[in-house]
Protein backbone atom coordinates (compact mmCIF):
# COMPACT_ATOMS: atom_id res chain seq x y z
CA UNK A 1 0.00 0.00 0.00
CA UNK A 2 2.68 2.73 0.84
CA UNK A 3 4.72 1.71 -2.25
CA UNK A 4 1.91 1.78 -4.56
CA UNK A 5 1.53 5.60 -3.23
CA UNK A 6 4.53 6.47 -3.07
CA UNK A 7 4.34 6.01 -6.99
CA UNK A 8 1.42 7.77 -7.49
CA UNK A 9 1.87 11.19 -5.48
CA UNK A 10 5.37 10.93 -7.36
CA UNK A 11 3.11 11.82 -10.48
CA UNK A 12 0.60 14.34 -8.50
CA UNK A 13 1.33 17.79 -8.80
CA UNK A 14 0.35 18.73 -5.14
CA UNK A 15 2.57 16.37 -3.53
CA UNK A 16 3.61 19.06 -1.21
CA UNK A 17 0.39 18.96 0.51
CA UNK A 18 0.42 15.28 0.05
CA UNK A 19 3.76 15.52 2.50
CA UNK A 20 1.92 18.43 4.79
CA UNK A 21 -1.27 16.39 5.58
CA UNK A 22 0.82 12.86 6.31
CA UNK A 23 3.05 15.06 8.80
CA UNK A 24 -0.09 16.70 10.49
CA UNK A 25 -1.53 13.15 10.58
CA UNK A 26 1.20 11.41 12.04
CA UNK A 27 1.45 14.52 14.24
CA UNK A 28 -2.09 14.41 15.33
CA UNK A 29 -1.74 10.38 16.28
CA UNK A 30 0.74 10.85 18.19
CA UNK A 31 -0.73 13.31 20.41
CA UNK A 32 -2.61 10.99 22.23
CA UNK A 33 0.40 9.11 22.77
CA UNK A 34 2.52 11.87 23.81
CA UNK A 35 -0.26 12.81 26.43
CA UNK A 36 -1.09 9.37 27.45
CA UNK A 37 2.35 8.76 28.56
CA UNK A 38 3.41 12.29 30.38
CA UNK A 39 -0.08 11.94 32.01
CA UNK A 40 1.28 8.08 33.25
CA UNK A 41 5.06 9.63 34.13
CA UNK A 42 3.99 12.93 35.65
CA UNK A 43 1.23 10.86 38.29
CA UNK A 44 3.44 8.24 38.96
CA UNK A 45 6.48 10.51 39.43
CA UNK A 46 4.60 12.73 41.55
CA UNK A 47 2.68 10.27 43.70
CA UNK A 48 4.24 6.81 43.53
CA UNK A 49 6.17 7.74 47.43
CA UNK A 50 2.81 8.78 48.36
CA UNK A 51 1.43 5.05 48.09
CA UNK A 52 2.57 2.98 50.70
CA UNK A 53 0.93 0.17 52.86
CA UNK A 54 -0.79 3.09 55.69
CA UNK A 55 -1.64 5.11 53.27
CA UNK A 56 -3.85 2.46 51.70
CA UNK A 57 -5.28 1.28 55.63
CA UNK A 58 -5.50 4.06 57.49
CA UNK A 59 -7.63 7.47 57.68
CA UNK A 60 -5.94 10.74 57.36
CA UNK A 61 -5.57 12.16 61.20
CA UNK A 62 -3.61 15.09 62.50
CA UNK A 63 -4.74 13.35 65.80
CA UNK A 64 -2.55 9.95 65.00
CA UNK A 65 -0.16 11.89 62.67
CA UNK A 66 -1.39 9.30 59.74
CA UNK A 67 -2.06 10.26 56.29
CA UNK A 68 -4.40 7.64 54.51
CA UNK A 69 -6.99 6.98 52.28
CA UNK A 70 -8.56 3.48 53.81
CA UNK A 71 -11.92 5.64 54.35
CA UNK A 72 -12.55 6.75 50.49
CA UNK A 73 -11.66 3.13 49.28
CA UNK A 74 -14.52 2.12 51.37
CA UNK A 75 -16.78 4.55 50.14
CA UNK A 76 -16.05 3.91 47.01
CA UNK A 77 -16.76 0.27 47.24
CA UNK A 78 -19.75 0.44 49.06
CA UNK A 79 -21.03 2.92 46.15
CA UNK A 80 -20.07 0.75 43.29
CA UNK A 81 -21.72 -2.18 44.93
CA UNK A 82 -24.31 -0.41 46.14
CA UNK A 83 -25.06 1.29 42.31
CA UNK A 84 -24.22 -2.19 40.83
CA UNK A 85 -26.69 -4.35 42.72
CA UNK A 86 -29.99 -2.12 41.29
CA UNK A 87 -28.17 -1.15 38.14
CA UNK A 88 -27.58 -4.12 36.98
CA UNK A 89 -30.82 -6.73 37.15
CA UNK A 90 -32.61 -3.46 35.97
CA UNK A 91 -30.37 -2.59 32.95
CA UNK A 92 -30.75 -6.04 32.28
CA UNK A 93 -33.99 -6.14 32.09
CA UNK A 94 -34.96 -3.09 30.33
CA UNK A 95 -32.55 -5.02 27.44
CA UNK A 96 -34.34 -8.12 27.53
CA UNK A 97 -37.70 -6.18 27.05
CA UNK A 98 -36.70 -4.30 24.45
CA UNK A 99 -34.87 -7.43 22.26
CA UNK A 100 -37.23 -10.30 23.42
CA UNK A 101 -41.04 -8.60 24.20
CA UNK A 102 -41.46 -5.22 22.80
CA UNK A 103 -42.58 -4.49 19.27
CA UNK A 104 -41.47 -1.97 17.56
CA UNK A 105 -44.14 1.01 18.16
CA UNK A 106 -43.95 4.26 20.03
CA UNK A 107 -43.15 2.40 23.94
CA UNK A 108 -39.83 1.27 22.48
CA UNK A 109 -39.15 4.59 20.80
CA UNK A 110 -39.68 6.11 23.45
CA UNK A 111 -37.64 3.90 25.69
CA UNK A 112 -34.47 4.33 23.19
CA UNK A 113 -35.07 7.94 23.08
CA UNK A 114 -35.26 7.73 27.09
CA UNK A 115 -31.60 5.93 27.25
CA UNK A 116 -29.96 7.92 24.62
CA UNK A 117 -30.93 11.26 26.55
CA UNK A 118 -29.88 9.53 30.07
CA UNK A 119 -26.56 8.71 28.57
CA UNK A 120 -25.92 12.19 27.05
CA UNK A 121 -26.89 13.77 30.23
CA UNK A 122 -23.46 15.24 31.85
CA UNK A 123 -22.71 13.58 35.38
CA UNK A 124 -23.35 17.64 36.98
CA UNK A 125 -26.77 17.50 36.31
CA UNK A 126 -27.06 13.64 37.69
CA UNK A 127 -25.30 15.26 40.50
CA UNK A 128 -28.11 18.61 41.07
CA UNK A 129 -30.68 16.27 40.73
CA UNK A 130 -29.84 13.85 43.07
CA UNK A 131 -29.11 16.27 45.13
CA UNK A 132 -32.49 17.65 44.87
CA UNK A 133 -35.00 14.30 44.95
CA UNK A 134 -32.64 11.37 46.69
CA UNK A 135 -31.17 13.95 49.23
CA UNK A 136 -34.07 16.85 49.58
CA UNK A 137 -37.41 14.97 48.66
CA UNK A 138 -36.90 11.77 49.89
CA UNK A 139 -35.09 12.88 53.10
CA UNK A 140 -31.26 11.52 52.38
CA UNK A 141 -29.69 13.81 52.42
CA UNK A 142 -25.75 13.83 51.68
CA UNK A 143 -25.09 10.08 52.19
CA UNK A 144 -23.70 7.28 50.32
CA UNK A 145 -27.28 6.06 49.54
CA UNK A 146 -28.00 9.24 47.90
CA UNK A 147 -24.80 8.78 45.53
CA UNK A 148 -25.58 5.12 44.49
CA UNK A 149 -29.00 5.95 43.55
CA UNK A 150 -27.76 8.73 41.34
CA UNK A 151 -25.18 6.45 39.81
CA UNK A 152 -28.30 4.42 39.44
CA UNK A 153 -29.60 6.34 36.51
CA UNK A 154 -26.02 7.29 35.20
CA UNK A 155 -25.16 3.72 34.76
CA UNK A 156 -28.15 1.85 33.46
CA UNK A 157 -27.76 3.01 29.55
CA UNK A 158 -24.59 1.76 29.82
CA UNK A 159 -25.74 -2.09 31.39
CA UNK A 160 -28.90 -1.78 28.80
CA UNK A 161 -26.69 -1.02 25.64
CA UNK A 162 -24.41 -3.83 26.18
CA UNK A 163 -27.00 -6.65 27.40
CA UNK A 164 -28.74 -5.14 24.36
CA UNK A 165 -25.73 -5.50 22.03
CA UNK A 166 -24.66 -9.12 23.85
CA UNK A 167 -28.37 -10.22 23.06
CA UNK A 168 -28.53 -9.39 18.95
CA UNK A 169 -25.76 -11.77 18.85
CA UNK A 170 -27.54 -15.06 20.04
CA UNK A 171 -28.21 -16.77 17.11
CA UNK A 172 -32.31 -16.49 16.33
CA UNK A 173 -32.26 -20.70 16.01
CA UNK A 174 -30.96 -20.92 19.52
CA UNK A 175 -35.06 -18.95 20.81
CA UNK A 176 -36.78 -21.01 17.83
CA UNK A 177 -35.31 -24.42 19.18
CA UNK A 178 -36.20 -23.79 22.70
CA UNK A 179 -39.84 -22.49 21.55
CA UNK A 180 -39.65 -25.78 19.88
CA UNK A 181 -39.31 -27.97 22.46
CA UNK A 182 -42.07 -26.61 24.33
CA UNK A 183 -40.13 -24.01 26.41
CA UNK A 184 -41.75 -20.81 27.91
CA UNK A 185 -40.29 -17.20 27.09
CA UNK A 186 -39.08 -16.72 30.46
CA UNK A 187 -37.44 -20.56 30.50
CA UNK A 188 -35.77 -19.05 27.46
CA UNK A 189 -34.47 -15.96 29.00
CA UNK A 190 -33.30 -17.52 31.88
CA UNK A 191 -31.51 -20.85 30.76
CA UNK A 192 -30.55 -19.62 26.72
CA UNK A 193 -30.24 -16.07 26.35
CA UNK A 194 -29.05 -14.90 29.59
CA UNK A 195 -26.18 -17.35 29.94
CA UNK A 196 -25.29 -16.54 26.26
CA UNK A 197 -25.08 -12.91 26.51
CA UNK A 198 -23.32 -12.96 29.87
CA UNK A 199 -19.56 -11.88 28.86
CA UNK A 200 -21.81 -8.90 27.31
CA UNK A 201 -23.57 -7.95 30.16
CA UNK A 202 -20.13 -8.66 32.69
CA UNK A 203 -18.51 -5.86 30.11
CA UNK A 204 -21.05 -3.55 30.58
CA UNK A 205 -20.66 -3.80 34.70
CA UNK A 206 -17.35 -3.57 34.54
CA UNK A 207 -17.38 -0.78 32.13
CA UNK A 208 -19.89 1.19 34.67
CA UNK A 209 -17.66 0.40 37.85
CA UNK A 210 -15.40 2.44 35.59
CA UNK A 211 -17.85 4.68 35.29
CA UNK A 212 -18.30 4.78 38.80
CA UNK A 213 -14.58 4.98 39.70
CA UNK A 214 -13.75 7.75 37.56
CA UNK A 215 -16.94 10.08 38.56
CA UNK A 216 -16.66 12.55 40.91
CA UNK A 217 -19.22 15.67 39.94
CA UNK A 218 -22.16 13.12 40.39
CA UNK A 219 -21.11 12.56 43.86
CA UNK A 220 -20.11 15.93 44.97
CA UNK A 221 -23.23 16.97 46.36
CA UNK A 222 -24.73 13.43 46.75
CA UNK A 223 -22.50 11.86 48.49
CA UNK A 224 -20.63 14.50 49.96
CA UNK A 225 -17.10 14.10 51.20
CA UNK A 226 -16.28 12.46 54.39
CA UNK A 227 -13.52 9.74 54.89
CA UNK A 228 -14.04 8.29 58.19
CA UNK A 229 -13.82 4.55 58.39
CA UNK A 230 -16.51 2.66 60.29
CA UNK A 231 -14.71 0.77 63.35
CA UNK A 232 -16.62 -2.25 62.94
CA UNK A 233 -17.96 -4.53 60.11
CA UNK A 234 -21.35 -4.33 61.73
CA UNK A 235 -20.33 0.15 61.03
CA UNK A 236 -20.41 -0.64 57.35
CA UNK A 237 -24.88 -0.85 56.82
CA UNK A 238 -25.15 2.56 58.60
CA UNK A 239 -22.25 4.02 57.11
CA UNK A 240 -25.03 4.15 53.72
CA UNK A 241 -27.09 6.53 55.42
CA UNK A 242 -23.73 8.27 56.31
CA UNK A 243 -21.72 11.11 54.04
CA UNK A 244 -18.82 9.69 52.41
CA UNK A 245 -16.33 11.14 49.73
CA UNK A 246 -14.95 8.42 47.01
CA UNK A 247 -11.56 8.34 45.82
CA UNK A 248 -12.09 10.88 43.04
CA UNK A 249 -14.02 13.68 45.56
CA UNK A 250 -10.55 13.48 48.14
CA UNK A 251 -8.38 13.86 45.09
CA UNK A 252 -10.61 17.08 43.98
CA UNK A 253 -10.93 18.40 47.43
CA UNK A 254 -7.28 17.24 48.42
CA UNK A 255 -5.86 19.49 45.17
CA UNK A 256 -8.24 22.24 45.66
CA UNK A 257 -9.24 23.30 49.35
CA UNK A 258 -7.14 21.05 51.44
CA UNK A 259 -3.80 22.41 49.09
CA UNK A 260 -2.46 18.40 50.50
CA UNK A 261 -0.78 17.81 46.38
CA UNK A 262 0.50 14.64 48.02
CA UNK A 263 -2.36 13.27 49.04
CA UNK A 264 -3.72 14.23 45.55
CA UNK A 265 -0.98 12.33 43.26
CA UNK A 266 -1.15 9.09 45.68
CA UNK A 267 -4.97 9.14 45.05
CA UNK A 268 -4.45 10.07 41.35
CA UNK A 269 -2.07 6.64 41.30
CA UNK A 270 -3.93 4.49 42.54
CA UNK A 271 -6.71 5.87 40.60
CA UNK A 272 -5.09 5.66 37.46
CA UNK A 273 -4.02 1.69 38.06
CA UNK A 274 -7.56 0.91 38.66
CA UNK A 275 -8.76 2.19 36.24
CA UNK A 276 -6.19 0.82 33.84
CA UNK A 277 -7.11 -2.57 35.14
CA UNK A 278 -10.54 -2.33 34.29
CA UNK A 279 -9.77 -1.49 30.60
CA UNK A 280 -7.53 -4.38 30.52
CA UNK A 281 -10.44 -6.34 31.96
CA UNK A 282 -12.84 -5.11 29.21
CA UNK A 283 -10.22 -5.95 26.67
CA UNK A 284 -9.64 -9.49 28.00
CA UNK A 285 -13.77 -9.93 27.92
CA UNK A 286 -14.20 -8.93 24.56
CA UNK A 287 -10.99 -10.87 23.15
CA UNK A 288 -12.60 -13.96 24.53
CA UNK A 289 -16.20 -13.30 23.47
CA UNK A 290 -14.82 -12.93 19.41
CA UNK A 291 -13.69 -16.16 19.93
CA UNK A 292 -16.51 -18.01 21.43
CA UNK A 293 -18.26 -16.01 18.92
CA UNK A 294 -15.93 -17.95 15.92
CA UNK A 295 -16.12 -20.96 16.99
CA UNK B 1 -53.93 -27.54 33.61
CA UNK B 2 -53.36 -26.26 37.43
CA UNK B 3 -49.56 -26.22 35.82
CA UNK B 4 -50.12 -23.93 33.04
CA UNK B 5 -51.87 -21.89 35.02
CA UNK B 6 -48.57 -21.32 37.19
CA UNK B 7 -46.89 -20.90 34.30
CA UNK B 8 -48.49 -18.54 32.67
CA UNK B 9 -48.79 -16.74 35.95
CA UNK B 10 -44.57 -16.83 35.69
CA UNK B 11 -44.26 -15.84 32.44
CA UNK B 12 -47.16 -12.47 33.24
CA UNK B 13 -45.11 -10.99 36.12
CA UNK B 14 -41.58 -11.95 34.44
CA UNK B 15 -42.54 -9.83 31.43
CA UNK B 16 -44.12 -6.99 33.81
CA UNK B 17 -41.04 -6.38 35.50
CA UNK B 18 -38.97 -6.39 32.43
CA UNK B 19 -41.50 -3.67 31.32
CA UNK B 20 -41.04 -1.99 34.52
CA UNK B 21 -37.30 -2.13 34.21
CA UNK B 22 -37.46 -0.72 30.68
CA UNK B 23 -39.80 1.88 31.43
CA UNK B 24 -37.66 3.26 34.34
CA UNK B 25 -35.62 5.70 31.69
CA UNK B 26 -38.70 7.37 30.61
CA UNK B 27 -39.36 7.69 34.08
CA UNK B 28 -35.82 9.14 34.87
CA UNK B 29 -35.95 11.58 31.99
CA UNK B 30 -39.12 12.98 33.03
CA UNK B 31 -38.37 13.41 36.44
CA UNK B 32 -35.19 15.29 35.82
CA UNK B 33 -36.78 17.57 33.60
CA UNK B 34 -39.48 18.17 35.87
CA UNK B 35 -36.75 18.72 38.57
CA UNK B 36 -34.87 20.72 36.80
CA UNK B 37 -37.66 23.07 35.31
CA UNK B 38 -39.31 23.29 38.74
CA UNK B 39 -36.59 24.27 40.14
CA UNK B 40 -34.88 26.62 37.85
CA UNK B 41 -37.58 28.80 37.06
CA UNK B 42 -38.46 30.96 40.60
CA UNK B 43 -35.30 33.04 40.25
CA UNK B 44 -36.45 33.56 36.22
CA UNK B 45 -39.34 35.57 38.45
CA UNK B 46 -37.98 36.80 41.91
CA UNK B 47 -34.79 38.27 40.00
CA UNK B 48 -35.96 38.88 36.71
CA UNK B 49 -35.37 37.11 32.90
CA UNK B 50 -33.41 40.11 31.75
CA UNK B 51 -31.32 41.17 34.92
CA UNK B 52 -30.60 37.11 34.89
CA UNK B 53 -30.13 36.10 31.82
CA UNK B 54 -28.66 39.28 30.26
CA UNK B 55 -27.13 41.38 32.96
CA UNK B 56 -23.41 40.49 33.41
CA UNK B 57 -22.54 41.44 37.18
CA UNK B 58 -22.58 38.15 39.27
CA UNK B 59 -22.14 39.44 43.15
CA UNK B 60 -24.36 37.05 44.99
CA UNK B 61 -23.10 37.93 48.43
CA UNK B 62 -23.12 41.47 48.15
CA UNK B 63 -25.24 43.84 50.42
CA UNK B 64 -26.99 44.47 46.65
CA UNK B 65 -26.82 41.12 44.96
CA UNK B 66 -26.40 41.13 41.24
CA UNK B 67 -27.44 37.86 39.82
CA UNK B 68 -26.26 38.31 36.08
CA UNK B 69 -25.30 34.93 34.16
CA UNK B 70 -24.52 36.10 30.76
CA UNK B 71 -20.82 35.83 31.14
CA UNK B 72 -21.06 32.71 32.52
CA UNK B 73 -23.19 31.43 29.72
CA UNK B 74 -20.71 33.02 27.15
CA UNK B 75 -18.13 31.40 28.41
CA UNK B 76 -19.86 27.42 28.25
CA UNK B 77 -19.90 28.91 24.78
CA UNK B 78 -16.97 30.26 23.58
CA UNK B 79 -15.09 27.75 25.70
CA UNK B 80 -17.13 24.74 24.14
CA UNK B 81 -16.86 26.20 20.49
CA UNK B 82 -12.63 26.42 20.87
CA UNK B 83 -12.10 23.03 22.29
CA UNK B 84 -13.74 21.76 19.92
CA UNK B 85 -12.34 24.17 17.26
CA UNK B 86 -8.73 21.99 18.35
CA UNK B 87 -9.90 19.07 19.32
CA UNK B 88 -11.82 17.87 15.86
CA UNK B 89 -9.20 18.56 13.97
CA UNK B 90 -6.71 16.52 15.87
CA UNK B 91 -9.17 13.83 16.57
CA UNK B 92 -10.47 13.53 12.61
CA UNK B 93 -6.56 13.36 11.72
CA UNK B 94 -5.92 10.67 14.50
CA UNK B 95 -8.76 8.58 13.28
CA UNK B 96 -7.76 8.64 9.67
CA UNK B 97 -4.24 7.59 10.50
CA UNK B 98 -6.21 4.57 12.50
CA UNK B 99 -8.14 3.23 9.73
CA UNK B 100 -6.21 4.72 6.99
CA UNK B 101 -2.25 5.01 7.05
CA UNK B 102 -0.83 3.03 10.48
CA UNK B 103 -0.44 -0.37 9.83
CA UNK B 104 -1.07 -2.70 12.03
CA UNK B 105 1.52 -2.46 14.46
CA UNK B 106 1.33 1.86 14.65
CA UNK B 107 -2.29 1.15 15.44
CA UNK B 108 -1.95 -1.09 18.21
CA UNK B 109 0.05 1.12 20.00
CA UNK B 110 -1.83 4.52 19.17
CA UNK B 111 -5.68 2.54 19.35
CA UNK B 112 -4.96 1.90 23.36
CA UNK B 113 -3.36 5.40 24.28
CA UNK B 114 -6.67 6.64 23.01
CA UNK B 115 -8.59 4.50 24.51
CA UNK B 116 -6.75 5.15 28.27
CA UNK B 117 -7.68 8.70 27.87
CA UNK B 118 -11.00 8.37 27.83
CA UNK B 119 -10.59 6.45 30.68
CA UNK B 120 -8.51 8.35 32.77
CA UNK B 121 -10.76 10.49 35.63
CA UNK B 122 -11.73 14.22 35.10
CA UNK B 123 -10.22 14.88 38.18
CA UNK B 124 -6.84 13.78 37.55
CA UNK B 125 -6.74 15.82 33.85
CA UNK B 126 -8.25 18.69 36.29
CA UNK B 127 -5.06 18.45 38.93
CA UNK B 128 -2.49 17.84 35.60
CA UNK B 129 -3.81 21.11 34.42
CA UNK B 130 -3.55 22.87 37.88
CA UNK B 131 -0.03 21.53 37.78
CA UNK B 132 1.28 22.05 34.61
CA UNK B 133 -0.64 23.99 32.67
CA UNK B 134 -0.98 26.64 35.16
CA UNK B 135 2.01 27.71 35.65
CA UNK B 136 3.28 28.13 32.36
CA UNK B 137 -0.13 30.43 31.82
CA UNK B 138 1.27 32.62 34.46
CA UNK B 139 5.03 32.57 32.25
CA UNK B 140 2.97 33.62 29.66
CA UNK B 141 0.47 35.98 31.49
CA UNK B 142 3.82 37.74 32.86
CA UNK B 143 5.18 37.79 29.59
CA UNK B 144 1.97 39.68 27.81
CA UNK B 145 0.64 41.58 30.44
CA UNK B 146 4.10 43.57 31.52
CA UNK B 147 2.77 46.59 30.82
CA UNK B 148 -0.75 46.46 31.33
CA UNK B 149 -2.33 48.57 34.28
CA UNK B 150 -6.04 46.76 33.95
CA UNK B 151 -5.42 43.37 33.43
CA UNK B 152 -6.49 41.07 36.87
CA UNK B 153 -3.48 38.60 36.94
CA UNK B 154 -4.81 35.05 37.89
CA UNK B 155 -1.75 33.35 38.16
CA UNK B 156 -2.24 31.08 35.26
CA UNK B 157 -6.56 29.88 36.23
CA UNK B 158 -7.63 31.33 32.58
CA UNK B 159 -9.81 30.41 29.71
CA UNK B 160 -6.76 29.03 27.85
CA UNK B 161 -5.78 26.26 30.17
CA UNK B 162 -9.70 25.57 30.90
CA UNK B 163 -9.94 25.05 26.48
CA UNK B 164 -6.85 23.05 26.12
CA UNK B 165 -8.17 20.62 28.93
CA UNK B 166 -11.18 20.42 27.72
CA UNK B 167 -9.68 19.55 23.65
CA UNK B 168 -7.89 16.90 25.26
CA UNK B 169 -10.56 15.45 27.46
CA UNK B 170 -13.34 15.90 23.90
CA UNK B 171 -10.08 14.29 21.79
CA UNK B 172 -10.76 10.37 22.48
CA UNK B 173 -15.01 10.75 21.72
CA UNK B 174 -14.16 12.30 18.17
CA UNK B 175 -11.25 9.63 17.38
CA UNK B 176 -13.50 7.08 18.13
CA UNK B 177 -16.65 7.86 16.50
CA UNK B 178 -15.22 9.32 13.30
CA UNK B 179 -12.65 5.58 12.97
CA UNK B 180 -15.94 3.58 13.11
CA UNK B 181 -17.75 5.50 10.50
CA UNK B 182 -14.57 6.13 8.33
CA UNK B 183 -14.34 2.27 8.65
CA UNK B 184 -18.08 1.73 7.54
CA UNK B 185 -17.13 4.05 4.22
CA UNK B 186 -17.62 0.85 1.09
CA UNK B 187 -13.63 -0.17 0.26
CA UNK B 188 -15.62 -0.07 -3.72
CA UNK B 189 -15.42 3.88 -3.08
CA UNK B 190 -11.85 3.69 -2.26
CA UNK B 191 -10.99 1.55 -4.82
CA UNK B 192 -12.64 3.46 -7.58
CA UNK B 193 -10.74 6.86 -6.26
CA UNK B 194 -7.57 5.18 -6.51
CA UNK B 195 -7.96 3.58 -9.81
CA UNK B 196 -8.70 6.57 -11.50
CA UNK B 197 -5.61 7.59 -10.29
CA UNK B 198 -5.85 9.71 -7.07
CA UNK B 199 -3.14 9.60 -4.20
CA UNK B 200 -3.92 8.02 -1.42
CA UNK B 201 -4.17 11.46 0.34
CA UNK B 202 -6.63 12.75 -1.92
CA UNK B 203 -8.85 9.37 -1.49
CA UNK B 204 -9.04 9.95 2.06
CA UNK B 205 -10.02 13.82 2.28
CA UNK B 206 -11.76 13.62 -1.06
CA UNK B 207 -13.63 10.28 -1.37
CA UNK B 208 -13.44 8.78 2.10
CA UNK B 209 -13.75 11.37 4.63
CA UNK B 210 -16.79 13.05 2.87
CA UNK B 211 -18.70 9.69 2.72
CA UNK B 212 -17.92 9.22 6.33
CA UNK B 213 -19.51 12.83 7.14
CA UNK B 214 -22.68 12.22 8.75
CA UNK B 215 -20.63 10.03 11.22
CA UNK B 216 -18.07 12.55 12.13
CA UNK B 217 -20.87 14.94 12.72
CA UNK B 218 -21.99 12.87 15.11
CA UNK B 219 -18.33 12.29 17.29
CA UNK B 220 -18.33 16.03 17.15
CA UNK B 221 -21.68 16.80 18.62
CA UNK B 222 -20.86 14.49 21.12
CA UNK B 223 -17.88 16.36 21.87
CA UNK B 224 -19.65 19.55 22.11
CA UNK B 225 -21.93 17.37 24.77
CA UNK B 226 -19.13 16.27 26.20
CA UNK B 227 -17.19 19.32 26.65
CA UNK B 228 -20.29 21.40 27.56
CA UNK B 229 -20.81 19.17 30.86
CA UNK B 230 -17.21 18.60 31.56
CA UNK B 231 -17.31 20.30 35.47
CA UNK B 232 -14.70 19.20 37.83
CA UNK B 233 -11.30 19.02 35.73
CA UNK B 234 -12.15 22.90 34.38
CA UNK B 235 -13.19 23.86 37.61
CA UNK B 236 -9.54 23.12 38.32
CA UNK B 237 -8.36 24.78 36.38
CA UNK B 238 -10.18 27.90 35.14
CA UNK B 239 -9.62 30.16 38.41
CA UNK B 240 -12.73 31.41 39.91
CA UNK B 241 -14.33 35.00 38.60
CA UNK B 242 -16.92 35.73 36.46
CA UNK B 243 -15.48 37.62 33.40
CA UNK B 244 -15.97 38.28 29.81
CA UNK B 245 -14.53 34.77 27.94
CA UNK B 246 -10.85 36.69 26.91
CA UNK B 247 -8.44 34.39 26.95
CA UNK B 248 -6.24 35.41 30.05
CA UNK B 249 -9.40 35.75 31.77
CA UNK B 250 -9.97 33.75 35.30
CA UNK B 251 -13.49 32.35 33.85
CA UNK B 252 -16.49 30.39 35.60
CA UNK B 253 -18.72 27.88 33.42
CA UNK B 254 -22.26 26.93 33.92
CA UNK B 255 -20.54 23.99 35.11
CA UNK B 256 -18.22 25.02 37.32
CA UNK B 257 -20.76 27.70 38.71
CA UNK B 258 -22.47 25.39 39.84
CA UNK B 259 -19.34 22.71 41.18
CA UNK B 260 -18.10 25.91 43.00
CA UNK B 261 -21.24 27.42 44.49
CA UNK B 262 -23.71 25.01 45.17
CA UNK B 263 -21.84 23.69 48.27
CA UNK B 264 -22.70 26.70 50.39
CA UNK B 265 -25.38 28.98 48.38
CA UNK B 266 -28.62 29.74 50.25
CA UNK B 267 -31.88 31.60 49.40
CA UNK B 268 -32.06 33.51 46.05
CA UNK B 269 -28.44 32.52 44.82
CA UNK B 270 -29.09 29.09 45.54
CA UNK B 271 -32.31 29.57 43.15
CA UNK B 272 -30.11 31.35 40.62
CA UNK B 273 -27.67 28.23 40.73
CA UNK B 274 -30.27 26.23 39.56
CA UNK B 275 -31.56 28.30 36.91
CA UNK B 276 -27.95 28.16 35.59
CA UNK B 277 -28.01 24.28 35.82
CA UNK B 278 -31.61 24.47 33.82
CA UNK B 279 -29.76 26.85 31.28
CA UNK B 280 -27.04 24.08 30.90
CA UNK B 281 -29.78 21.34 30.53
CA UNK B 282 -31.74 23.11 28.05
CA UNK B 283 -28.20 23.53 26.29
CA UNK B 284 -27.58 19.66 26.54
CA UNK B 285 -31.14 18.82 25.38
CA UNK B 286 -30.64 19.92 22.25
CA UNK B 287 -27.39 18.14 21.81
CA UNK B 288 -29.10 15.55 22.30
CA UNK B 289 -32.28 16.01 19.62
CA UNK B 290 -29.57 16.92 17.54
CA UNK B 291 -27.39 13.97 17.78
CA UNK B 292 -30.61 11.84 17.43
CA UNK B 293 -31.48 13.19 14.70
CA UNK B 294 -27.58 12.41 13.00
CA UNK B 295 -27.93 9.59 14.21
CA UNK B 296 -31.23 8.30 12.44
CA UNK B 297 -29.63 10.11 8.94
CA UNK B 298 -26.97 7.78 9.57
CA UNK B 299 -28.58 4.76 9.67
CA UNK B 300 -30.95 5.58 6.95
CA UNK B 301 -27.71 6.18 5.15
CA UNK B 302 -26.23 3.03 5.57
Amino acid sequence: MNEHTGISAGFRKNRVSDIILYILIYLSASLSVIILAAIIIYVFFKGIHSVNLSFLTSVTSVLKGTVGIAGNIVNTLIIIILTMIIATPVGVGAAIYLNEYAKPGKLVNLILFATETLSGIPSIIFGLFGMMFFGQTLGLGYSLLTGSLTLILMVLPLITRNTQEALKTVPESYRQGAVGLGAGKWYTIRTILLPSSMPGIITGVILAIGRIVGESAALLFTAGSAKALPKTIAGLFPKIFQSGGTMTVQLYLSATSEGDFDTAFGVAVVLLILVFLINLGTKKLAAKYDVTRKK
Amino acid sequence: MKKKAKMNAVELTAKYIFTICAVLAIFAVCSITVYMIAKGTPALKSVGVLKLLFETEWKPTASEPAYGILYIILTSIVGTAASVLIGVPVGLLTAVFLTEVADKRLAAVVSPAVELLAAIPSVIYGLLGLMLLNPFMYKLEKIFFANSDTHQFTGGSNLISAIIVLAIMILPTVVNVSASSIQAVSPSLRAASLALGASKIQTIFKVTVPAAKSGIMTGVVLGIGRALGEAMAINMVAGGSVNLPLPFNSVRFLTTQLVSEMGYAEGIHRQVLFTVGLVLYIFIMIINLILQKLRKETDEDE
